[in-house]
């Protein structure tokens, strides 16, 4: 009930007591304050306290709001708040995309181990986001909202969490070894392109889900890329123009402006069939969650060993989205556009080291 | 309780409506479907009525009808208002989630709440709080309909011992008592096959009804003495157990008048010098001759104690005495000194005491001119064996009891020459049949003017030709100079030099508006434990009367040496609390230590060995006296105390006797040489010598010094404000902390019970001030320890205090505050970038943990309770930090916040605030129970939460009264009782304040209306020590 509490204060909670006594002791709290050991230990038992009663409290936010057991300042509120659903970006690259199941929960002490995150705090942020999913898992209305409304988050967080739920329910696969060097913004960039463009949401405002699920209707249409994609993978003797107009269009635009032309000119085919069979399989769940993997392993890492740079890419991708609307045969206008413009955002941002 | 509904067929004055509109958070009682079915029951006296179920929701919205209870105005102000909230099981019984009890008397006077609606939490005594409900209560009272005389409706209460802010006193009638008996349901042979709930519920509500008529006929007597008010109302419970619960209740009636025009009124931050002229001109000859009635001097009546046992001092002193005729009042010094104003003063007064049994005054500080003299403090106790109460009706042996006490306090006073008794208060300590009540009080002698009805115009006439005697006046002895009731060292008054005074004044009552201080106060502990054997019965009442002179001498030397060690002369707000327990009995003094000027200069503290040929001994005797030397020098320099040097000629010569001047001149000399010298030829310096003869007395010293000062920037009192500070902020944090402490029962003495005690009331202090650092500079105001022995071996502490800050020196603030707030942006900024990680990344804040932490509570404060759009705007006007704070704001959605903030102090006052309206007091009383002691959290734990369950409950009615702070808040009771083998505990608490309307002074300038803003939230720490 020490609602004076110190930020400083707050801070060691996942510690065991003794820890935390230790940790604020070595702060050098004795000699400023000239304290004992055993004010010490019995003040941070006290904040142990409070936050033991807060922490319930702060499981339903509105009700930290409401309360009436302590007097806390909006802006403390706010700051208990953010600070309690805070979370480590170790952590979450260990849970992201995982299902927020009893199962998850009972590997954590292997996510403890493996990035020396004590396991009361793995516990914490792993129940913060089920929680979260369970509220907004079938919510209307845009997901960000939703949270920030349920929980009370400050805007960057609540996009996180939302990048979170939209990873959880459709269990994109984040773990994978190739996949490590990605970091959470990474996703969380990619999850915010997915639902702005991909969701229900993105064509109607109004519906269940809307910013959690994709839009079955567009993945199945995505299905139709993938006759025109082997036409423009083809051969370009035997099958004619089509393809052949593809590349020779992106590759005329691109000579002299493209460091890696040689190679782009020779891997194009393989490119360009790369993102189009992964639009076509969109419909599979399974697809769904290899398609980080496959972003990687067919476009990712075969630009990577050719040396392109973040230029050649973004050059690359802006002509070949472009270019298919030159194309007379094209009938998929704007699938190609809400298709390609999430595509490309998302390799822009994963293309790092 | 008899149902008064349909006694006399009287006719209905009052109408109570009340309508039950929404719950929230309720807990969930259906495990199928995570929701409650929740429903109400409004009852009142016999008559119940229910809202519909509201089916399958956490957050119910009954929005019902007005239910109307036709009741007489008695009922009124007896019953408390139930209301229950059940979940409707169509198969079973209904469960009740919880209830709330609201106390109707703020609607009975019509200066007060008109409504009360707000959200109260729902309370269980096992379960704690369980969600809120919305409720909207309101009377109608039909005043002309009769001449009710069993109901005093309209009588205004303050648990304020002071006359409160916004009124006047016109007349102040005195004191009025009053208690009610009744079995306690915990002891009924029904509690054995009821739940603990409906036993516990059944208390609440037997207690709630007690306090209820209880009020009600003080009222009674109240209007019998023509009063409109109770000031200083203190209500406290006896638990007697087997022999039942007593609910008694004093206060000081007065007749008070509303100042209509509050803006006139001087600000309520402090007790302020504006008061400084007092309306009585003190004749200047000094009076020694009484025309009054002979006072019946005993030598036992001595001011402090009751007993004989002032032996240390006797042996000189009787001598001293033996050279005034006992009977002869002093004919010899009547011709040359008598005073007829003061006589006749002495005269006035008394007639107008005398009319009353006990001239008795709860109140502590008074309007300017009230008191005259000041004698000193009174006490008294007595030992009881309980005894079953057979006609709870008839309470005459608790009665007879009291009035015997008071009858001996009486006295004492008489013995002092004082005809009054201020700051008055009574108490209670019991250990299964065993009872101890005590009184005490400040014998005084007062201005008769306010006391008579009719004499106030005169009065305020000649308040303006009167001019201001120097404010010393209370410190000049109200006693004969020669027939001194106890042995005293008298001096020519520092200040005036007209008339005597002593050499230390101890009183019950605030440090007056008017006094002269020099530097700053303290706050004294006196602390001291005894073993006693178990006993039963008479044998074990008897060993407790034994005992009680003498803990009551050891107290007394340990408060006289430790404010000698302070380098004081004066103890205010004292307060003696003699705890009896299984096999122990516990003393615990409080007070504030000032140094008056009026007073002389304490001397030193000299040790005095006993073997004075051993040579080592001696050695050791003169470190310890050069210890304590040097702590009177550092303690004169922390407290500022430096008061001028005047030569001693002037104070010596109006003495006829010179053995008299030379005993004076030494008592006011510092030098220690000297005084070693002196002492030895006169022996007239008991108080201020130490003989170390064994090894307790060596203890004694030891005990002196390990009391540690409070750290850099802290100061504490007892008394509302600190003296010597004037300068508040209005960032003040009330808080509560309970100690719970098991002695380990080997071996266990008085030496290692006492140091055990010491550490603990140590500790708890210390761990204050570790809790309170990012106040500094501030002041821990009227620090209340409260101590209790609910099982053997067990001591529990409770302190409850307020810390203010305040601008330790406000020129050199303003020059400081560019750089400062500089450095708080760049802290608040550092706290944003670390995007508050909860754990392990604490190191950069720690480092400087005052800073970010203070900064944030600061700017809050300053904005809580103000609408958000509103806020920003204010913001900018108010602080400079806007800034910064902006950026905090940018975090969502918190901030349409609908809890209205309540504030909480056990001061009369809030810092930087006005108070604009009394809505009536609150008195609550919880039960707390629990089986799951462990799971709780333990002791500590289960403390913890209950302390904040109180506090919540206290806050939301204040704020469903329309008000928004408590002042005068005090925890009268917190027992606590634990059974850990079972794994159950069992806390009892009762709180009482006044609920009031503030307005900070800046709002009132710019925008009247606006509430008050700033933020204190009461805190509580549990903690147990094994």
């Amino acid at each position: 009930m020490w609602c004076r509490v110190d930020p400083a204060d707050l801070s060691p909670f996942p510690l065991p007591v003794s820890d935390a006594v230790s940790l604020r002791l070595r702060s050098g709290i004795l000699e400023q304050t000239g304290a004992t050991v055993d004010v010490l230990q019995s003040d941070t038992m006290d904040h142990y306290r409070t936050f033991h009663m807060l922490e319930r409290l702060l499981h339903t936010p509105s009700k930290l709001i409401h309360q009436l057991h302590f007097q806390i300042p909006p802006s403390r509120q706010a700051m208990l708040i953010e600070r309690y659903y805070a979370f480590d970006e170790a952590f979450v690259r260990e849970v992201l995309g995982k299902k927020l199941s009893k199962g998850t929960k009972k590997d954590l002490d292997d996510v403890s181990t493996k990035t020396g995150i004590t396991l009361k705090s793995c516990r914490r942020q792993f129940d913060n986001f089920k929680r979260v999913f369970k509220v907004v898992e079938e919510m209307r209305g845009s997901l960000v909202e939703n949270i920030q409304q349920h929980f009370l988050l400050s805007d960057r967080l609540a996009r996180d969490y939302a990048a979170i739920v939209f990873f959880a329910n459709s269990r994109f696969e984040t773990g994978k070894k190739k996949l490590q060097f990605l970091t959470f913004e990474d996703f969380a960039y990619c999850a915010e392109q997915m639902i702005q463009n991909w969701t229900l949401g993105a064509v109607d405002s109004n519906v269940d889900d809307m910013d959690v699920d994709l839009d079955k209707e567009f993945l199945q249409e995505l299905k139709e890329l993938k006759a025109w994609g082997e036409l423009a993978a083809g051969e370009p003797l035997v099958w004619g123009l089509t393809s052949l107009s593809l590349c020779s269009l992106v590759c005329t635009s691109l000579r002299g402006k493209i460091s890696v032309y040689n190679e782009m000119e020779a891997n194009f085919k393989n490119l360009s069939r790369a993102l189009v069979n992964m639009a076509s399989k969109l419909i599979h769940t399974k697809d769904v969650r290899d398609f980080f993997i496959d972003l990687v392993e067919k476009f990712i890492e075969p630009c990577k060993s050719d040396k392109w740079t973040l230029n050649d890419l973004r050059l690359f991708l802006t002509q070949y989205m472009t270019s298919a609307h030159t194309l007379d045969a094209f009938r998929h206008q704007a699938l190609w556009d809400r298709y390609m413009s999430t595509i490309k955002s998302c390799l822009l941002k994963m293309y790092h080291d | 309780m008899a149902d008064r509904r349909f006694a006399g067929g009287r006719k209905m004055p009052g109408k109570l409506k009340v309508k039950i509109v929404a719950g929230r958070h309720l807990p969930v009682m259906d495990r199928a479907s995570d929701l409650t079915d929740a429903f109400v029951e409004v009852k009142f006296g016999n008559t119940t009525f229910k809202t519909d179920v509201y089916p399958k929701s956490l957050n119910p919205q009954w929005n019902s009808e007005w239910f109307k209870f036709e009741v007489d105005d008695e009922d009124l102000q007896d019953e408390p208002l139930q209301i229950t909230v059940l979940d409707h099981d169509t198969y079973s019984a209904n469960d009740a989630i919880g209830k709330v009890y609201i106390d109707i008397d703020p609607l009975l006077y019509s200066e007060a709440a008109t409504v009360i609606s707000g959200w109260f939490p729902i309370y269980d005594t096992i379960h704690g709080i369980r969600g809120e409900i919305n409720v909207v209560v309101k009377v109608d009272l039909f005043n002309d309909l009769n001449r009710f005389r069993q109901s005093s409706c309209g009588v205004k209460f303050f648990c304020t011992t002071s006359i409160p802010k916004c009124y006047r006193a016109v007349v102040i009638h005195g004191f009025v008592e009053e208690l009610v008996v009744n079995e306690d349901p915990e002891y009924q042979w029904i509690d054995r096959i009821r739940t603990p709930r409906a036993s516990n519920e059944a208390r609440q509500r037997l207690i709630s009804l007690m306090s209820g008529e209880l009020q009600r006929k003080i009222g009674l007597k109240v209007l019998e003495m023509r009063g409109n008010a109770v000031v200083g109302y203190l209500q406290c419970f006896d638990l007697e157990g087997e022999s039942g619960l007593v609910v008694r209740a004093i206060g000081t009636v007065c007749t008070l008048d509303k100042i209509s025009n509050t803006a006139f009124l001087p600000a309520c931050n402090s007790p302020s010098k504006e008061m400084k002229e007092i309306p009585f001109n003190e004749d200047p000859n000094p009076n020694t001759h009484s025309s009054g009635p002979s006072t019946p001097l005993k030598n036992q009546t001595y001011s402090f104690s009751p007993s004989k046992s002032y032996s240390r001092q006797s042996s000189s002193s009787d001598t001293d005495l033996s050279l005034t005729p006992k009977t002869g009042m002093g004919s010899g010094s009547a011709g040359k000194e008598g005073g007829p104003f003061k006589a006749l003063l002495r005269q006035q007064t008394q007639t107008a005491l005398e009319q009353r049994e006990f001239p008795f005054f709860t109140l502590t500080a008074f309007p300017p001119g009230f008191l005259v003299h000041v004698g000193g403090v009174v006490s008294a106790r007595s030992v009881k064996l309980l005894d079953r109460i057979h006609n709870p009706d008839e309470p005459e042996t608790r009665d007879a009891w009291w009035a015997e006490i008071r009858q001996e306090i009486k006295s004492h006073a008489k013995a002092l020459g004082c005809h009054a008794v201020v700051g008055y208060s009574e108490s209670t300590s019991i250990c299964e049949e065993v009872c101890i009540l005590s009184a005490s009080g400040t014998a005084a002698v007062l201005n008769p003017r306010f006391l008579q009805d009719g004499t106030m115009e005169g009065c305020l006439e000649q308040r303006i030709e009167e001019t201001s005697p120097p404010g010393c006046g209370f410190c000049h002895i109200p006693y004969d100079e020669l027939n001194m009731p106890f042995p005293a060292h008298l001096t020519y008054c520092y200040n005036c030099r007209k008339q005597k005074v002593p050499d230390v004044l101890f009183t019950t009552i605030d440090l007056p508006a008017e006094a002269m201080v020099i530097g700053k106060g303290c706050l004294i502990q006196a602390r001291l434990c005894r073993l006693k054997k178990k006993a039963q019965a008479e044998a074990n009442a008897t060993s407790i009367s034994n005992l009680l002179p003498f803990m009551e001498y050891e107290v007394h030397t340990q408060l006289m040496n430790k404010l000698k060690l302070k380098g004081m002369n004066a103890l205010f707000g004292l307060r003696i609390q003699i705890t009896v327990g299984e096999n122990m009995l516990m003393g615990l003094a409080s007070a504030t230590g000032v140094y008056l000027t009026a007073l002389p200069t304490p001397g030193g503290i000299q040790i005095a060995g006993k073997t004075p040929n051993d040579g080592a001994y001696e050695q050791h005797v003169s470190h310890m006296q050069k210890k304590i030397n040097d702590t009177i020098a550092k303690n004169k320099e922390l407290y500022e105390i430096n008061p001028p040097e005047i030569p001693e000629e002037i104070i010596g010569s109006p003495f006829p006797e010179p053995r008299q001047r030379s005993r004076l001149l030494r008592s006011q000399s510092e030098s220690s040489d000297e005084v070693m010298e002196l002492d030895l030829s006169h022996g007239k310096k008991d108080a201020f010598v130490l003989e170390i003869d064994d090894t307790d007395a060596m203890e004694d010293v030891h005990s002196l010094l390990t009391d540690v000062p409070p750290p850099p920037g802290f100061y504490s009192c007892n008394t509302e404000i600190m003296p010597g500070i004037n300068n508040w902020t209005s960032d003040i944090q009330m808080f509560t902390s309970v100690r719970v402490s098991r002695l380990s029962n080997i071996n266990l003495t008085n030496q290692t019970l006492n140091k055990n005690f010491n550490d603990l009331c140590e500790n708890l202090l210390k761990s204050l001030y570790f809790k309170l650092r990012s106040m500094i500079p501030c002041c821990l105001c009227h620090v209340n320890f409260t101590v209790a022995l609910p099982e053997d071996e067990v001591i529990q502490v409770t302190v409850t205090a307020v810390a203010i800050t305040f601008d330790k020196n406000q020129a050199l603030q303003t020059s400081k505050v560019p750089v400062e707030k500089t450095l708080q942006r760049a802290s608040t900024d550092n706290e944003e970038q670390l995007q508050f990680p909860l754990e392990l990344c604490s190191d950069p804040l720690v480092s400087q943990p005052f800073s970010p932490a203070k900064e944030v509570l600061e700017n809050a404060s300053s904005h809580t309770g103000i609408p958000a759009a509103q806020r920003a705007a204010s913001l900018d006007k108010a602080s400079p930090l806007a800034e910064g704070h902006l950026r905090h704001r940018s975090v969502p959605s918190c901030t349409n916040s609908t809890v209205s903030v309540v504030k909480m102090t056990p001061l009369s006052f809030i810092p930087g605030a006005k108070i604009t309206k009394y809505l009536g007091i609150i008195n609550m009383f919880f039960i707390r129970e629990t089986t799951s002691l462990r799971e709780e959290g333990g002791v500590s734990g289960f403390l913890h939460a209950f302390i904040a369950e109180v506090f919540a409950m206290v806050r939301a009615h204040v704020a469903a009264l329309g008000g928004n702070a408590v002042v005068s808040y005090i925890m009268k009771q917190c027992v606590f009782m634990e059974n850990p083998n079972k794994n159950q505990a069992q806390c009892l608490i009762n709180v009482s304040g006044d609920a009031v309307i503030v307005v900070r002074e800046s709002e009132l300038e710019m925008v009247p209306v606006q509430p008050s803003a700033a933020v204190s939230q009461p805190a509580s720490a549990g903690d147990v020590t094994t």
